[in-house]
């Protein structure tokens, strides 16, 4: 006879819920005709809201589900999350900007109830394998979202540049997959754990490490893996290029975090120097680039790469302290980026016209809230106090110094040092520059103003009151050590 | 015998693979394409991995060739338009990418040290179709479903696709 | 275990080899005296307009799409068939939800027109 498998549900619920969501808005999407962006997106919230709320029992669990398949456990709870806030306010945000292109494609919304859902398999696969399926749901959604402006030659461009460069990406983890597989007989990240620790780590072992991290590396962008990510982020739907630049990244530390350091820890030697130099490479290039980028949306593109160097550095960093960091900043950067996302797909209007950093010229003037929000955005990337980014950089890099990594922090420091420039540069435009014609002031729909004002007060309020969320974080990460 | 099969199979799969990257039409790289998926599946069933190589045939050699096939029909190029876009520069340094991972995997399965065998084959009796079955339906449970879907997300992402082509 | 496919591997082999003869037979032995109306599509009938190499509808190219999709779909009940009387009522409710799922596809499918071909 065949043992069957237990069922238990907790651990996939929230997932189910956005699932549920999704098929959902597919069935309401055959048979209205007019507002069915709204009702979608509607329905989307509530199911985001329901999968918040069967998120919770997370917390306290420390299981695993599914024949070990699943982890049931904090750092699941607090990474799903922030996958949820970024679903979320992309969402909120997405309704106005579809209406405005004029794209009554309501399957946006569900591509992205099931990316978030594919999110949040990877964030608590157990097993190399679920880890995959999670990505590969994720990918495939976004590869869709990310061409989805009908008109724009860019975004077709955007879209096959991802396919490709995503299919080599998952290519080189299943083939550091396979090679994992081939040494250890099994994929189970505790598996391999236990196969490792019994001293049998090979050559064999070590290039599937290798293959993996670079699967990893090409999703959450780091150099020398990065080259598809400002071409990407330029052609992309703006609030789709918000949910990339959070969420997919979120995601992709969160499964990197768990697979390197619940089952790869006998390598920690190995893959902490690789990821040094990455680390450094990523900082260094992305500040670089981003200083001379004229298109906002590339420029947020190679900051977007430059913040995974940061967050590289908590890995590196490793241990409590280190890994508590790096959630801690996922959570302040998907706060602070989706919401300076959201700003430029306000002020791109129709078809992202004015997508350039002199478009912000007189904002302060004609706008004067929304450049407040973007202000304060632009700081917290900069990571200048009082706001999240700051916390969260303060928090990484004394990980990194209790740890002896004092030269990683010097660059680390240096680079952000070059960050607060070009950051800097689009408040100087917004409250310096006056342009040759003042636009006319730009509207605000209720679901965009939601959107931006969680995200702003997001970003102040852990980023004044850190302590209960580094807290927070600190406890999410006791599962893995 | 065993050993005289193999060196045959693998030889048909090097060489339609080398004729896939080195024929000067699309649609013969696609027709030897096709012959590499037959060669792998054959090496499969030498495994005795049956399930993997009737996929093999199946769903690649089948389903994902006739999409290539209609993918190279559709776009239609000319080897003129492909040649052109191909520096030589680029080429060398492909190869070299590509000389450099063989040599790397060689090296890493000469001396990569003790591989483990995986837990399954334990049961012998069973016929290996079965032994899959038994995987996926049980441990496997989740990924299973979760696939469904993914594959959801392809159906949606085919119709937006063809949609917007009109 | 893999004796049992020696038949088929004597098919694939006596098919190449016949493939392979016909051809070679007929341009070794045949004489090859080529003329424009030889070297026509069809000797007798149309004449030929333009390329034989056309692009093909983008419709083909949906067909593929979905095809490999519930391709993969057929490619897991095999094996669920195999070891259905074992599972039983569990197997049965799994499979339910794998091909609800992508039942709705299929219904997203038909109802957005894609599968007709104007």
């Amino acid at each position: 006879m065949i043992s069957l498998p237990e069922l238990t549900f907790v651990g996939i619920l929230p997932a189910l819920l956005l699932c549920a969501a999704g098929v959902v808005i597919l069935v309401v999407g055959w048979f209205l005709r007019r507002g069915v962006l709204v009702v979608s997106c509607a329905v989307g919230i509530v199911g985001i809201a329901a999968a918040l709320i069967a998120n919770n029992p997370l917390r306290f669990a420390n299981d695993s589900a599914f024949s070990n398949m699943l982890a049931v456990d904090a750092y699941s709870w607090f990474l799903n999350i922030v996958i949820l806030i970024a679903a979320g306010l992309t969402i909120l945000m997405s309704v106005r900007y579809l209406e405005d292109e004029g794209i009554a494609m309501y399957e946006y919304f569900v591509l992205v109830l099931f990316a978030a859902a594919g999110m949040m398999f990877m964030v608590g696969g157990d097993h190399i394998l679920m880890i995959y399926i999670g990505l590969e749901t994720l990918s495939i959604s976004i590869y869709i979202l990310a061409g989805g402006l009908p008109e724009s030659v860019k975004s077709k461009e955007a879209a096959m540049k991802y396919l490709i460069l995503g299919g080599f990406a998952s290519g080189m983890f299943l083939y550091g997959a396979a090679l994992l597989f081939g040494a250890a007989g099994t994929l189970s990240l505790t598996g391999l754990a236990k196969h490792f620790q019994a001293g049998q780590v090979g050559l064999l072992a070590k290039a599937g490490m290798g293959l993996i991290l670079v699967g990893f590396c090409f999703k959450v962008s780091a150099v020398p893996f990065h080259m598809w990510t400002p071409d990407v982020y330029d052609g992309a739907p703006t609030p789709l290029t918000a949910f990339m630049s959070v969420g997919v990244k979120a995601a992709a530390f969160a499964a990197f975090v768990r697979v390197f350091f619940e089952a790869l820890t006998q390598f920690q030697v190995d893959w902490t120097q690789i990821l040094w130099a990455l680390a450094v490479l990523t900082m260094i290039l992305g500040n670089v680039a981003a200083v001379v980028q004229e298109n906002i949306k590339r420029m947020l593109a190679y900051s977007s790469i430059a913040h995974a160097g940061y967050i590289l550095i908590g890995m590196i960093a490793g241990g409590k302290a280190g890994i508590s960091g790096v959630l801690y900043y996922l959570l302040a950067y998907t706060f602070t980026n989706l919401g300076a996302f959201g700003i430029v797909a306000l002020v791109g209007r129709k078809g992202e016209a004015r997508i350039m950093l002199k478009d912000y010229r007189g904002l302060g003037n004609s706008n004067p809230l929304l450049a407040v929000a973007m202000s304060i955005f632009m700081f917290s990337l900069a990571g200048i106090p009082p706001t999240a980014g700051f916390i969260g950089k303060f928090t990484i890099f004394s990980a990194a110094l209790a740890q002896g990594y004092i030269w990683l922090v010097i660059i680390a420091v240096l680079t952000s040092i070059v960050s607060v420039f070009y950051y800097f540069r689009v408040i100087m435009k917004m409250y310096m520059e006056t342009p040759e014609t003042q636009p006319a002031a730009l509207q605000l729909s209720p679901a965009t103003a939601a959107a931006l004002i969680i995200s702003t007060a997001g970003v102040l309020y852990i980023g004044i009151f850190p302590t209960t969320y580094l807290g927070l974080a600190l406890e999410s990460v006791k599962p893995l050590f | 015998m065993e050993l005289v099969y193999f060196y045959i199979l693998s030889f048909i799969v090097v060489v339609s693979a080398v004729f896939v990257v080195f024929l000067r039409r699309p649609l013969h790289n696609v027709l030897f394409m096709i012959l590499t998926m037959i060669g792998v599946a054959c090496l499969m069933l030498q495994l005795e991995a049956e399930f993997i190589a009737m996929v093999q045939l199946i769903v690649y050699a089948g389903a994902v060739m006739v999409l290539f096939l209609f993918v190279v029909m559709l776009v239609n190029i000319t080897q003129a338009d492909l040649l052109s876009q191909l520096s030589a520069v680029r080429g060398w340094a492909g190869a070299l990418v590509a000389f450099a991972i063989f040599g790397v995997i060689l090296t890493v399965f000469k001396v990569g040290g003790q591989t483990a065998a995986p837990q399954a084959q334990a049961a012998q009796h069973l016929t290996n179709t079965e032994l899959v079955a038994r995987e996926l339906f049980t441990t496997y449970l989740l990924p299973f479903e979760v696939a469904s879907v993914l594959l959801l997300a392809a159906i949606i992402g085919a119709v937006i696709l063809v949609r917007k082509g009109r | 275990m893999a004796e049992s496919y020696f038949p088929i591997m004597v098919i694939l082999l006596l098919s190449a080899f016949i493939g392979v003869a016909i051809v070679a037979l007929s341009t070794l032995l045949g004489r090859n005296r080529p003329s424009e109306v030889k070297l026509m599509p069809y000797e007798c009938g149309m004449d030929p307009i333009g390329d034989a190499r056309r692009r093909f509808s983008v419709r083909f190219f949906l067909t593929g799409m979905l095809f490999i999709i519930f391709d993969i779909e057929i490619i897991f009940l095999y094996p669920w068939a195999i070891i259905y009387d074992k599972l039983m009522f569990f197997g049965f409710v799994e499979m339910l939800i794998f091909v609800a799922i992508l039942a709705v596809g299929l219904a997203h499918v038909w109802k957005k027109g894609a599968l007709e071909w104007e």
